[in-house]
């Protein structure tokens, strides 16, 4: 019985040294740190259980944030609709709080941000697919060592960079194509931005392709399916749901991207799906009122913090479908 | 039969087109900034201040600036992120609060950086008076890193084996001395790692610092964590968004000097993770 219990103990994490013996004797050994007073004084099981409250609050400062975010989103939007009804913010089709006469109607904020991001994952989407079927299914060991780091480096680049390239690089070219198209349009960051995302989709999308158990794709090559039918037919549609995923993630990326637009969009809310005039996106509005130097309570400081809420619930939403469709994935074959 | 075949060769040569697209934009990307950004590169670049002659313009307060944030962010970033690895890892019971609290910084990550800049601007330059500081700027970051440092901390200490932990638990160590003597030794090349490159994320990030009300022309260098600043990506940025031509050629060169930043840190993280890699387990 005994051994048992004193083993149980030491798991426990309570030391079997005596407790009040300090580390070090007195005499001789070299003197011991501060720590180290300190964490002897302290009976271990004390200093354990602060230990263990320190690291507690660490992990739950993730909880606060999100409590932050939302009470000040909430806090701020409730000022906002105090000046502003609510009627007219989901109902006018302008937006120029920063105008003489002001407006305060979402949906161009809404319809810039829906363009951009409809032409990115149009962008992402397709070759994101492509990439994941090949770099799980058709590529040799080698290739995909290349390949993906090569991907992923994609995603490492700061926006502002993407941003120039769209304005300088990706506009003059499609204007040589497109002649009536504008400076700034939704068009050029739009497939920027597409790039940019392309890694997230063609990562996840592969990661539920290669959760695709092996047993499917034999009984698919038994029944004398070729490789491109296995694929498509039988990995594509039982990785559906990752795919799904990896498709909602990128639209909630697209939607909270912010420099590439704001560089490369133009500033000027409007109520189009036409992807060659200049646009604003709900990020790139955020942007330019911070710039201005808004005081501090007013409506103009309000509206930025009612974008923000527009932002934050979608792109919440998104990440919450995404999370549960990956999750669900994963139950389902592993 | 010989429809299938050439199907199946049809596709891979497309789906190979497809990443040498996407492989060729990040090339042109590249080539097309340095092309226009290294011959305005010099010493000048680097120690001058903003400046309304193209000219005469240079990155060194927001370069300054850049180095003061992302050493504030990894200050705060740091110890809290991997304090909440080691409590999720190690600590954690297995009940509802820890189940919020892993599926809350799932999210967290997901959140559009701007919305950590509203944050920032409400709590850290309204509520906590720090004003548009550098330690305001820095305390946003850090907000931002954080759940990936989160993530990336916890496999590095999922990775050490139990039996490390067992052996120091069968000695008599408690778990504390077991975590830091034992478990974090071990996963420290891997947080490390993974620290650096959110650190190498928030050298990229303009947008919250943008929203936070960061400067745009800063012509003394910050002396405090109290004064005001910028930082690259703002500065960039800035320059972009000019008409002349001038500005355009700094911004390119000022984009060269970000992407050697980041391609050094993740060359360290990278090297880190070969170095530690195959030394233990």
């Amino acid at each position: 019985m005994k051994p048992y219990s004193a083993r149980a103990s030491s798991v426990e994490g309570v030391s079997t040294r005596p407790a009040g013996r300090p580390a070090r004797s007195k005499k001789g050994g070299p003197p011991a740190g501060t720590s180290d007073i300190i964490r002897h004084r302290l009976h271990p099981r004390i200093w354990e259980k602060v230990i263990h409250t320190l690291l507690f609050l660490c992990a739950s400062l993730s909880i606060f944030t999100t409590a932050g975010i939302i009470y000040v989103l909430i806090f701020e939007t409730v000022g906002f609709f105090r000046e502003v009804s609510p009627l007219k913010f989901f109902f006018d089709t302008q937006w120029t709080p920063l105008f003489a006469e002001k407006h305060f109607g979402i949906w161009p904020l809404v319809c810039g941000t829906f363009l951009t991001s409809i032409i990115a994952m149009l962008v992402a989407m397709p070759i994101g697919i492509l990439s994941a079927v090949y770099l799980s299914e058709y590529s040799p060991e080698r290739v995909r060592r290349v390949l993906k780091p090569a991907l992923e480096v994609l995603a490492g680049i700061p926006t502002v960079v993407y941003g120039y390239f769209a304005l300088l690089f990706i506009t003059p070219l499609l204007q040589k194509l497109i002649p009536p198209m504008s400076g700034f349009n939704a068009l050029s960051p739009g497939i920027v931005m597409g790039v940019m995302i392309l890694p997230i989709v063609s990562s996840l999308s592969e990661d539920a392709m290669y959760a695709v158990p092996q047993s499917l794709r034999e009984g698919a090559y038994a029944l004398g399916a070729r490789k491109l039918h296995v694929s498509f037919l039988v990995v594509v549609p039982a990785a559906l749901s990752g795919i799904t995923a990896a498709f909602l993630l990128g639209v909630s990326r697209a939607i909270g991207e912010t420099m590439i637009v704001a560089i490369a969009a133009g500033q000027q809310p409007r109520f189009t799906l036409n992807p060659l005039v200049p646009i604003e996106t709900m990020t790139a509005y955020i942007v330019q009122v911070s710039l201005g130097d808004t005081p501090h309570g007013t409506l103009e400081y309000h509206t930025i913090f009612v974008v923000g809420m527009m932002l934050f619930v979608s792109t919440f939403a998104l990440n919450i479908i995404s999370h549960w469709l990956r999750r669900r994935y994963r139950e389902a074959y592993v | 039969m010989k429809k299938a075949h050439w199907r199946e060769w049809a596709f891979q040569v497309v789906a190979l087109m497809a990443m040498v697209f996407t492989i060729g934009v990040l090339i042109t990307l590249i080539v097309d900034v340095c092309i226009d950004g290294i011959p305005r590169l010099g010493w000048q670049f680097l120690t001058s201040f903003p400046s309304r002659k193209p000219a005469e313009a240079g990155i060194l307060a927001a370069l300054v600036g850049s180095a003061g944030v992302v050493a504030l962010t990894a200050l705060f970033a740091f110890p809290l992120g991997v304090g909440a690895a080691i409590y999720l890892e190690e600590y954690a019971p297995k009940n509802w609060l820890s189940q919020i609290i892993e599926v809350n910084i799932a999210n967290l990550a997901g959140v559009p950086s701007i919305i950590y800049g509203l944050l920032g601007l409400e709590i850290f330059v309204r509520a906590m008076r720090m004003e548009r500081s550098l330690l305001a700027g820095g305390a946003t970051m850090a907000l931002l890193v954080l759940p990936m440092i989160i993530i990336s901390s916890r496999e590095a200490i999922r990775a050490v084996p139990p039996s490390i932990r067992e052996a120091s638990y069968a000695l008599g160590a408690t778990r504390w001395k077991t975590i830091r003597h034992q478990v974090l030794p071990l996963a420290l090349p891997g947080i490390l790692t993974g620290t650096i490159l959110a650190l190498s994320r928030a050298i990229g990030e303009a947008a919250p610092l943008i929203t936070i009300g960061a400067l745009t022309y800063v012509a003394f260098l910050p002396d405090s964590p109290l004064s005001p600043f910028t930082a690259l990506p703002i500065q960039i940025f800035n320059w972009t968004s000019r008409p002349q031509k001038g500005f355009l050629t700094d911004a390119a060169a000022g984009i060269v000097v970000l992407l050697i930043v980041l391609l050094c840190m993740n060359a360290i993280a990278i090297w880190l993770r070969n170095r530690y890699q195959r030394k233990h387990y």
